[in-house]
């Protein structure tokens, strides 16, 4: 049987990703901020994630304005690095899982979820900073990565309490799956930015925590938080932590906080980065 | 106050909802279009030719010749969009942030550094008002 048996949160700010294409990591501006990263990195290497579902937003690269999905999910058995304006990044192609992915799709549709399935997609910073960030410079990544990207460009995105019971609706369509594997979900995007305007530049860290201590303790209480607020409180891109919420309705109502890592500033963003693992 | 009403109050930020995507369209489409490295170089060669292929208005068409962001925002772009134009004139996110906040680059900057700017005085259109 798959199990999901944890979940990861972080940002996926681009610059990280420039700065690890760069080699500039171990420049003073950014060394804290990788550092950041080294525990997580030995955890998932000790984890061994059979399968990664990625939760992520594309950022005008994969999807246009011609056509705005809320939920897709990549079905493909590989999705390359998207061209972002700049050249693709120079990052392995991600495997997918199409056996798994189709099962999750025919899954949760079948509760109500109704996602959309992509069989050619791209893949933008959204999803491969993250797996940078976990797994550093590998040739190939070292699992495969079921994309789901969620739409939180155009308003309005889905509310957090859909998020938090699609988590629980793809929780059920893995521990469904007859198949040995070992699942790990990440949350991306976030924590409080603002991109756009005259209040470019918000970072609220009160949010962040309290956000971040909610994730643990008490997700229905997030679910519940409307899109006012993040944009209000977290900044008009601040919006993007719903997508956290889908991580934390995959697992347990009971977690345990594993690692927690924040850092203000990724260039225009407060970093912030959780691990969850079901106590089982 | 209503929802669109919190949403309007809420300072120098610009929601990206349905009547600004309606209004945004061929704007950011256009943006989309400097995806490819051959309408970068006919962009590069005569922006203002080029915008022709796109039916957009002569506010939309005036603001992106002159690279006015916070103009662009206000007639129905979406920064995620506009990213695909200042990456092609080769700025990054954090120096058009700059200038859409009308700070230079360093004081931005530094202002990151220190922490970011405080959602304290910055909810509520009232609360800008007041500072003037």
């Amino acid at each position: 049987m798959a199990d999901i048996i944890a979940g990861v949160a972080t940002s996926h700010v681009p610059a990280i990703g420039a700065a690890i294409d760069l080699g500039k990591t171990q420049e003073p501006y950014w060394a804290p901020l990788f550092k950041g990263y080294e525990a997580s990195k030995k955890w998932i290497a000790e984890v061994q994630p059979d399968v990664i579902i990625l939760v992520y937003n594309d950022h005008a690269s994969a999807f246009s304005l011609e056509v705005i999905p809320t939920f897709a999910l990549g079905c493909a058995a590989e999705f390359p690095p998207a061209d972002e304006g700049w050249g693709p990044r120079p990052v392995p192609v991600v495997k997918g899982n199409p056996e798994l992915a189709w099962h999750i799709a025919q899954s949760v549709i079948l509760d109500e979820f109704d996602l959309t399935i992509v069989n050619n997609m791209t893949v933008d910073h959204g999803l491969t900073v993250p797996l940078s960030l976990m797994f550093g410079q590998p040739k190939e990544w070292p699992c495969q990565v079921i994309p789901l990207a969620v739409n939180v460009v155009q308003y309005p995105p889905p509310t957090g309490n859909r998020c938090y019971n699609l988590g629980k609706a793809i929780r059920k369509a893995v521990a469904s799956f007859d198949k040995d594997l070992k699942v790990v979900i990440f949350g991306t995007g976030g924590m409080s930015h603002q991109l756009q305007g005259p209040r470019a530049g918000l970072i609220n860290r009160e949010f962040d925590t309290r956000f971040l201590d909610n994730l643990t303790k008490d997700p229905q209480a997030l679910a519940k938080l409307p899109h006012i607020d993040y944009v209000r409180e977290a900044g008009s891109e601040g919006i993007e932590m719903v997508m956290w919420l889908i991580m934390r309705g995959a697992l347990d109502d009971d977690v345990r906080e594993t690692y927690r890592f924040y850092h203000v500033p990724g260039s225009n963003t407060a970093v912030g980065h959780i691990i969850l693992e079901n106590k089982r | 106050m209503t929802l669109q009403q919190q949403f309007d109050d809420i300072p120098g930020t610009t929601l990206f909802d349905a009547q600004r995507s309606r209004q945004g369209y061929h704007l950011n489409m256009f943006c989309m279009s400097l995806m490819k490295a051959e309408n970068r170089a006919a962009f590069k060669a005569n922006e203002a030719e080029y915008l022709k292929r796109f039916p957009m208005t002569p506010e939309q068409s005036a603001a992106i010749l002159k690279r006015d962001w916070n103009g662009m925002i206000s007639l129905g772009g979406n920064i995620y969009f506009l990213a695909k134009l200042f990456s092609s004139d080769g700025l990054s996110f954090q120096h058009v942030a700059a200038i859409m906040t009308g700070s230079t680059q360093q004081e931005y900057a530094q202002m990151m550094l220190n922490g970011g700017r405080p959602v304290e005085g910055n909810r509520s259109k009232s609360e800008w008002q007041q500072r003037g």
